[in-house]
């Protein structure tokens, strides 16, 4: 499966990391539901090492869709939450 | 809903907007040729802006550093002068540039974090839009109806994703790059207006005035010594006790000498 760190490009990840890597993501999203800028960093920082440990990088020159999409590394908790909202702030 | 799963239906209901625009599928592989030569475009325009603005803070930089290296000389001075007063002040001032320069440096790597990750994603992008280029001449050479349109959706969509990345990438940048411009500005416009100049590299500070003062005085005292063959200068030994404090008659010579020295 393919994941896309955004600013960072896309990853290969064995299907099998999946469970382990569900389970940071639901520690960010707890972090964003409860509004907690910390806790949110600390738990995006887990998830996306995780998928750089678990997963290699994706062909650049590849033109492919990603199954999953994560923020970037230093995305703060508000930039997250208005991405989720709105459509607007991903241009094109 | 997983955060991540979120994210990319947002991505796929963007590029889907983009396929659902055009009539003739083949049309949606130029147009969004058309797209990622301008975005292409735009991201090297936003690296050497990115560029420009972190130039322009290193120039910032090394002005503020300038000026702090010559409050610390100028503390020495004061300090060899027995001026404990003056040095007290130029290091004050000093403590206010230094807070300045420390600011300014981290700003400085930020911009050059941005910079760095840009010019990745134009290498990223640029590597893409080649490889869409060759893929989109080759769906159109084999056209049929059914497959070419899976094809086409499966190219847009994914290079869609790419673009929307490198979109918020650049927007990312460029919030970064006007902060800092808009910082640098004020910067620029405190050492134009002399407010930073006057309190440190301006030669008629006051700090450098008086110490001028204090070390022509005790020029004139050394040579006046050294006319009167080496005999010490009696009758302007008051005007000198004036500006050199309580020190004694014999060791405001030595003070008058030891400057002399300092200075040659």
């Amino acid at each position: 499966m393919i994941v896309r760190i955004l600013g960072e490009g896309q990853y290969d990840v064995a299907d099998s990391a999946l469970d382990r890597l569900n389970e940071l993501d639901a520690a960010v999203e707890a972090a964003v539901a409860a509004g907690d800028e910390r806790a949110f960093a600390a738990a995006l920082a887990q998830l996306l090492d995780g998928v750089r440990t678990a997963g290699v990088p994706h062909p650049v020159d590849a033109i492919d869709e990603s199954d999953l999409i994560l923020p970037a590394a230093d995305a703060s908790l508000a930039e997250v939450a208005e991405m989720l909202s709105e459509e607007g702030l991903i241009p094109g | 809903m997983s955060l991540m799963k979120r994210m990319s239906m947002i991505f796929k209901a963007k590029a889907n907007k983009a396929l659902d625009r055009a009539e003739d599928p083949r049309e949606v592989l130029d147009y969004s040729y058309q797209k990622q030569l301008e975005m292409l475009q735009q991201v090297r325009r936003g690296v050497a802006d990115v560029a420009t603005s972190r130039k322009r803070v290193e120039l910032q930089i090394n002005q503020l550093k300038q000026q702090s290296d010559k409050l610390t000389s100028q503390a020495q001075q004061a300090i060899s002068m027995n001026r404990e007063d003056l040095a007290r002040e130029a290091l004050t001032r000093k403590s206010g540039l230094t807070a300045q320069i420390n600011d300014l440096s981290a700003q400085h790597a930020q911009l050059q974090g941005e910079e760095e990750k840009l010019t990745l994603a134009q290498q990223r992008l640029q590597a893409k839009v080649e490889s869409f280029r060759t893929r989109k001449e080759t769906i159109k050479a084999t056209y049929t109806a059914a497959e070419a349109q899976t094809r086409i959706n499966e190219a847009v969509s994914g290079i869609g994703e790419e673009m929307g990345d490198i979109g918020l990438a650049m927007q990312r940048a460029e919030d970064k790059t006007q902060e800092m411009q808009a910082r640098a500005g004020a910067v620029d416009e405190l050492i134009n207006s002399g407010a930073l100049e006057d309190l440190t590299a301006s030669p008629s500070d006051d700090i450098s005035r008086q110490l001028e003062q204090l070390s022509s005085q005790n020029d004139v005292e050394a040579e006046l010594a050294a006319l009167k063959g080496q005999s010490a200068p009696q009758a302007i030994s008051g005007a000198q006790q004036g500006q050199s404090g309580q020190a004694g008659q014999a060791e405001s010579v030595v003070d008058a000498q030891s400057v002399e020295k300092e200075q040659q």
